[in-house]
């Protein structure tokens, strides 16, 4: 597999607390799908790269199902604001806020995230 | 501390239940909060949660989704809500509430809304270990716990909330009984006919129910734990857990300690518009009031109703008058699974009123109109089927349009009437729990420009509390748009104004290969050079594979843009369970395997310590594989010659067989062999919806193929095709599309009719629902596939001939490819970590998911509410 070599370098990072963790090389991303990554604390982040390449990083666990599988689901914009619906029951969530699109009390965890070199 | 009484007038509300919550939206809504310091007294250790719901918390729900406070509201509006700390004391001279940790607070109106709790009958041993209520996220909690080691649980009270506690004590694993006095369950909503067809459906799950029998003591342990109770006909019944659920009774203790009236059988009396009749400055709404009808309602809606009435009555606004004089007891339910609604006046109490009853005990249905001399529907119970409930419910206290008896049957006993909610009047309630009019939701529509249901629950408030109103919403919403010559969008999304079959036909004609393509030149405007959606992704991806190899795509639904396009279930080749594993279905075609084969799948299961179970489909289903067991799983099936069953596919699943002629003394062809031949030619084929087919080897149809997307039955002179049959939730018998077909004809024709229906169906359609509403229906689908009407045929050949060549095993392709392997890790960063929170407990010698371990991460609630 051959690689253009700007982007073989560049790492994904989330920030945590003051600290920036480095998950994953950013070609590791599909633009259009997500990965989850497990953090210190135990948390799990999933994370997702766009068709522009913007990267975000929201909670991995669905709020409504319990299990930890946000990263698995279909990505997506709607009104303009980027969005992931749960593969269990397909709720849609706000990737930039985390705002759960269907059910208006709903919200989890965001996280910043940067793609550095 | 003594919390002074400033320049602004103070309204405190003790108890933050659900018309608690109601009622500080409502003063919200007035303007009140801006006016007045708002003072909250909240009992439990949680701000107010959907009680209504309380029994979800056992699927899967967790205390935070059932919360109905949103910490915002609070604090814009500048509410002080005190979790934790009870009212413990009011004094009315000086117009002082005084809680718990001291605090005391002055008040211009006091506003109680302490609730219900519920009755414990004073049996001796009932305050014994492992006797439980049902009211609270804490009953709950504390249930839940001390079920973990035990086995078996009775739920005292066969009402509404006693099948809710009860069906939850099943879900935890326990052996369940109830124990009703009555001599039937839910004796306050259904009558005699209406019990017999609940008890036998909840028998059938495995409940036990006891009737007609008094709870006379809890038997105890050495320990003082419960062991049993003693009934009332003399029997013992052994028992770990015991939950009482024998009703409820308003909390009224604070009223009447400060010297309120409170009704003879408990209630804090109020007039019409929730004022206490003995203190114009104190009001009492939800379950802890006696209306001025007599009545304490033990329902939400009335208790938001009060709520209105009080807010608007303390906002003395001129313009809205409220009063609360009575409400409606109608519910609907859906109690295990079951479902059950009764409304109006059920029981046929009016002078001279007729029963229409419809009763089928043994499917466990019932359904009773109670109708007036002159033809008035006056109410009614459902059991077993409720789904006229929401229409039904709008025409009491009307003549309905069409005969009572066509409105009981079921489909398919005469025709069954069709009561569309168009026949309804504007004044008819389509949402009872919130009071909303078929007239205001038109006006949702009409004026303030809403098309969608969430954006009428948003505008209306309608369908936001049992949601058993939602479906008469949407069928509401869309008959307006089309009336009022909105025209309805018809795109596929908000990606795409083209409908799929339109999108299909570009696709062909212009051999676009790439969904980007396809978005970049045909999308909506917004959407052009965008992520697309989750609707049109997979849709789109569908249609490129399905004609993979005549536009010049990948035939591998993982390979490049594909991949990133494909639903969830399709991206990992396999179907997400509930706690985030999967299942793993390989193909047996025909239902055929030998022993071999079994022994194999049996080896992995038994290796993988995998749950399996043999599928309606005939194969086997292996369940609980964590996401990085996939590709081992698959690379030993694959060795031993398995192939992928797409059970997660849009795209064909079984064709079942029966064992026809070769063994069976009726069978006149050979049906196994047909459906082999058929299962390995349409396989991997991707359509708007799944497909299912089945060949049956004489009329006597053991395989059931007339339930078929297209089935096929065996005759004397070759094999008929029926197709549009359909099982699952609106079953629809196949029609005949053709007789005495030889091989190649019955072959030619379902290429023709599959690669047509392909083509022109909508996204997730089964063939029963598209052959109903293509123009012509049946008749016009015999013209194009049987008499080539279209002159389309040899193209629809060709694409179905394109498929069975190019076709590849989608899990060989992946367990060959390491980039691809890479993705099946449950962490990116930690790719040897299995997720901590798939995990499972045993159950009949097999595994089954851990539940409680999705709780795990998951911060609690108290912490963030706390101010
Ligand atoms: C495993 C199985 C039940 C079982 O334990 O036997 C099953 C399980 C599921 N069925 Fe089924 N159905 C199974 C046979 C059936 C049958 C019987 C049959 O095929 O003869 C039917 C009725 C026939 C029909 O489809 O017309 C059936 C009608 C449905 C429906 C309703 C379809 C409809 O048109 O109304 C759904 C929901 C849907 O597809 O939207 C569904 C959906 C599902 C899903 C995919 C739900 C989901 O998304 O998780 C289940 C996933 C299974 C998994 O994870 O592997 N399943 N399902 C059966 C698998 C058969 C197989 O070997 O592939
Ligand atoms: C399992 C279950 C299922 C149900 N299903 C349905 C249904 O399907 N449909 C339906 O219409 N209804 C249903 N109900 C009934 C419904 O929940 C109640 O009608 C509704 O909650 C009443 O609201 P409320 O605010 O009056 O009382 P509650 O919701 O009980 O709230 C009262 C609150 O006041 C608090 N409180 C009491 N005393 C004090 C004090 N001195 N100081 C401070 N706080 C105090 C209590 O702790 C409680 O939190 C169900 C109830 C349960 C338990
Ligand atoms: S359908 Fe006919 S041939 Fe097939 S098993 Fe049944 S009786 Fe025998
Ligand atoms: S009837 Fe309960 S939400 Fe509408």
């Amino acid at each position: 597999m051959t690689l253009a070599p700007e982007t073989t370098d560049l790492k994904v990072q989330v920030l945590l607390d003051e600290d920036w963790l480095t998950v994953c090389d950013l070609t590791r991303l599909l633009p259009g799908r997500g990965v989850a990554a497990l953090l210190p604390d135990g948390n799990q982040v999933a994370l997702f790269r766009d068709r522009a390449g913007q990267l975000y990083a929201i909670d991995n666990r669905d709020p409504f199902g319990g299990a930890a599988v946000l990263s698995r689901g279909l990505t997506g914009s709607h009104q303009g604001r980027p969005f992931v619906a749960s593969p269990l029951l397909k709720q849609r969530f706000d990737l930039e806020t985390g705002q759960c699109l269907d059910d208006e009390a709903v919200r989890i965890a965001t996280y910043e995230v940067r793609s550095t070199g | 501390m003594t919390a002074t009484l400033g320049a602004t007038p103070t309204i405190v509300l003790v108890g933050h239940g659900m018309v608690g919550q109601r009622f500080l939206e409502a003063l919200a809504e007035r303007g009140l909060t801006a006016t007045h310091r708002v003072v909250v007294l909240c009992e439990e250790p949680r701000p107010a949660y959907d009680r209504v719901a309380l029994t979800s918390y056992f699927s899967g729900k967790t205390p935070e989704d059932l919360s109905m406070t949103d910490m915002e509201f609070i604090e814009t509006h500048g509410i002080e809500l005190y979790i934790g700390d009870p009212a413990v004391s009011v004094d009315r001279e000086a117009k002082q509430v005084t809680a718990r940790s001291g605090q005391v607070f002055e008040y211009e109106t006091l506003v109680l809304a302490t609730g219900s709790f519920p009755f414990v009958p004073p049996v001796p041993g009932k305050d014994a270990e492992g006797c439980f209520v049902y009211r609270t996220i804490e009953d709950l909690l504390a249930i839940e716990e001390y079920a973990k080691t035990r086995t078996t649980g009775a739920v005292v009270g066969g009402g509404l909330l006693g099948l809710e506690a009860a069906g939850a004590l099943k879900g935890l694993g326990l052996t369940s009984h109830i124990v009703e006095f009555a001599p039937r369950l839910m004796p306050v909503q259904v009558d005699e006919g209406g019990g017999a067809a609940l008890l036998r459906t909840i028998e059938d799950m495995g409940l036990t129910v006891h009737t007609g029998v008094g709870t006379q003591e809890i038997v105890v342990d050495a320990e003082g734990a419960v062991t049993g109770m003693k009934l009332s006909d003399g029997s013992e019944l052994a028992t770990d857990l015991v939950v009482f659920s024998a009703g409820v009774r308003p909390r009224d203790q604070l009223a009447r300690d400060c010297g309120l009236t409170v009704g003879e059988r408990g209630g804090i009396t109020v007039d019409e518009q929730c004022r206490t009749v003995s203190d114009p400055h104190v009001f009492a709404i939800g379950e802890c009031a006696l209306a001025s009808d007599g009545r304490v309602y033990g329902l939400v809606a009335p208790g938001y109703e009060q709520a209105e009435t009080a807010a608007a009555t303390i906002a003395a606004d001129e313009s809205e008058q409220l009063t609360f004089t009575g409400a409606d007891l109608s519910t609907k339910l859906k109690l295990l699974g079951v479902d059950v609604a009764s409304f109006g006046d059920a029981h046929g109490t009016a002078e001279d009123c007729l029963d229409v009853v419809y009763s089928d005990s043994r499917a466990g249905l019932y359904k009773k109109l109670v109708i007036g001399r002159d033809g008035t529907l006056l109410g009614g119970i459902l059991v077993g089927d409720a789904e006229a409930y929401g229409t039904l419910k709008a025409f009491t206290g009307s003549v309905p349009p069409v005969s009572p008896e066509s409105l009981v049957l079921p489909a398919g006993a005469g025709a069954p009437a069709q009561l569309g909610p168009s026949a309804l009047p504007d004044e008819a309630i389509i949402c009872s729990c919130n009071n909303v009019t078929k007239g205001t939701i038109r006006g949702a529509v009409t004026d303030h420009q809403c098309t969608t249901v969430p954006e009428v629950k948003k505008c209306t408030k309608a369908g936001t509390t049992c949601g058993s109103c939602v479906k008469v919403l949407g069928q509401l919403i869309n008959a307006e748009l089309e009336a009022s010559g909105v025209e309805v969008d018809k795109g596929l999304c908000g990606c795409f104004s083209q409908t799929r079959e339109e999108l299909y036909e570009i696709v062909l004609a212009l051999r676009i290969n790439t969904y980007q393509d396809l978005l970049d030149r045909y999308g909506r405007d917004g959407a052009k050079g965008g992520d697309g959606c989750e609707i049109c992704k997979p849709a789109v991806a569908s249609i490129i594979a399905s004609l993979a190899p005549t536009i010049g795509a990948s035939g591998y639904v993982l390979d490049g843009e594909q991949a990133s396009l494909q639903d969830s279930n399709d991206h990992f080749l396999a179907n997400i369970q509930k706690n985030g594993s999967y299942s793993v279905v390989p193909r047996i075609a025909g239902g055929e395997i030998t022993p071999e084969g079994l022994i194999v799948i049996g080896e992995i299961a038994r290796d993988f310590g995998l749950y399996t179970k043999i599928t309606g489909g005939q194969r086997i289903d292996m369940f609980g594989a964590r996401v990085e067991q996939l590709p081992l799983i698959w690379a030993r099936l694959v060795d031993a010659g398995f192939e992928s069953g797409h059970a997660y596919g849009k795209s064909l699943r079984t064709v079942k067989s029966c064992v026809g002629q070769t063994w069976c003394r009726y069978g006149v062809q050979d049906s196994v062999r047909m459906a082999i031949d058929l299962e390995l030619r349409y396989r991997g084929l991707r359509s708007p919806h799944k497909l299912k087919s089945a060949v049956s080897g004489c009329q006597r149809e053991c395989a059931e193929a007339q339930s078929k997307d297209f089935g096929v039955i065996a005759t004397a002179g070759g094999w008929n095709l029926y197709v549009g049959g359909n099982g699952g939730a609106t079953p629809r018998h196949a029609d005949l599309l053709a007789q005495d077909l030889s091989d190649t004809e019955l072959i030619r024709l379902i290429d023709r009719f599959l690669m047509f229906y392909i083509r022109t169906a909508d996204r997730l359609e089964r063939t029963s629902v598209w052959l109903e509403r293509i123009p012509g229906g049946l008749d016009h689908v015999r013209d194009v596939v049987v008499e080539d009407s279209l002159g389309i045929c040899e193209e629809l050949e060709t694409l179905m001939a394109a498929h069975v060549a190019n076709y590849r095993d989608e899990w060989a392709e992946t367990i060959k490819d390491p980039e691809k392997l890479a993705r099946f890790v449950s962490f990116i960063n930690a790719p040897d970590t299995p997720d901590p929170v798939v995990g499972f407990v045993p159950e009949r010698d097999q595994i089954k998911p851990d539940l409680p371990l999705l709780t795990i991460g998951h911060r609690p609630l108290e912490g963030s509410a706390q101010r």
